[in-house]
């Protein structure tokens, strides 16, 4: 059930800053394990396509495009399709707002370390 | 992918010590896919291919040099050619990934390298200034290639591999005589470069 309530969660507030004005917030979007892989994987390159994504990660074609949808949505990733002969390619790029959403939960999770060690 | 089943849903509400755990895994797992996926791109192909296109025309050249003085001159001059198409191309790919932060794979490969050039280079005026010229070949090929190792470590496996047959052909080259070592420069900065240049443009984009 809690995965069901994070989804609906983040349907209402997808690409809301919520790092920003709370620290104790997380972004709930990234949290998802998958999708900080995703965002993680494209910051290291230019664009991956579907396939290089679902290699990479691990995972299924269903669950590879749920949560890269889900990032779509929320404008952190675009998607372009396209053929490579025959074959249909999907391409995904990180935006600058994925790329700045993915710098505040890497600042987010330091935060947290550093408060560890200050205790 | 499963979902992370140690993540709690609300992680606020947990022990902080859990949660200082878990933001170390996580930024590990952030790391961890981005240099995994940053292997895509760190070592250029197409680079590779140009550095041993240069390197074929170097062995033609320094084959047909009259004194030994020259044939190093040529292969020098071959090297810093080298360096900068490996540089140049590196940096082109690297600027597809365009925060600094992202650009560990390269700088890590670089970092390994570097120490093997640089002895090599200082191997080189030992010897030549000892007259042992008929080692000099070998010693590049075999420093290149530990270089191209322990740079290549931690990106795809085939940078290793590459590594592995520079040494062979350096360790081979240093029983050889001097006469044949054309070929061996040849085969390996040329040949080698071109191969796995063409291997990686083709199979990790460019």
């Amino acid at each position: 059930m809690a995965k069901t309530n994070a989804l609906r969660q983040e349907r209402r507030s997808p690409a809301q800053s919520v790092a920003e004005t709370a620290p104790a917030k997380l972004d709930r979007l990234i949290h998802e394990r998958l999708r900080l892989g995703i965002l993680s994987a494209l910051a290291a390159n230019e664009s991956l396509t579907f396939n290089e994504l679902k290699k990479l990660l691990k995972t299924t074609d269903g669950n590879l495009s749920v949560h890269a949808r889900k990032l779509e949505d929320a404008h952190y990733v675009t998607c372009t399709k396209s053929f490579e002969g025959r074959l249909p390619k999907t391409e995904y790029r990180l935006t600058p707002t994925g790329r700045r959403a993915l710098e505040r939960y890497l600042d987010h999770m330091e935060a947290l370390i550093q408060a560890m060690r200050e205790r | 992918m499963k979902r992370m089943g140690s993540v709690p849903a609300h992680p606020e509400s947990r022990e902080p010590l859990a949660l200082h755990a878990h933001a170390m895994a996580n930024l590990r797992f952030i790391r961890d896919t981005m240099e995994r996926a940053g292997s895509f791109t760190a070592v250029p192909g197409m680079g590779g291919m140009l550095m041993g296109l240069s390197a074929l025309i170097a062995a033609f050249l320094a084959a047909r040099q009259p004194s030994l003085d020259a044939w190093l001159a040529i292969w020098m001059s071959e090297a810093i050619v080298a360096v900068s198409i490996g540089v140049a191309a590196a940096a082109h790919k690297a600027r597809a990934v365009k925060a600094p932060l992202l650009t560990g794979p390269g700088r890590k490969f670089a970092l390994g390298l570097a120490p093997s050039i640089f002895v090599a280079a200082l191997v080189t005026v030992v010897l030549y200034r000892a007259g042992l010229y008929g080692v000099i070949p070998g010693i590049w090929l075999l420093l290149y290639g530990t270089g191209i190792l322990s740079g290549g470590a931690f990106s795809v496996p085939i940078v290793p591999v590459m590594g592995v047959c520079f040494v062979m052909l350096g360790a081979i080259a240093l029983f050889c005589p001097l006469e044949w070592s054309h070929w061996f420069l040849a085969a390996g900065f040329g040949g080698l470069h071109i191969i796995f240049g063409a291997l990686i443009a083709a199979r990790y984009g460019g």
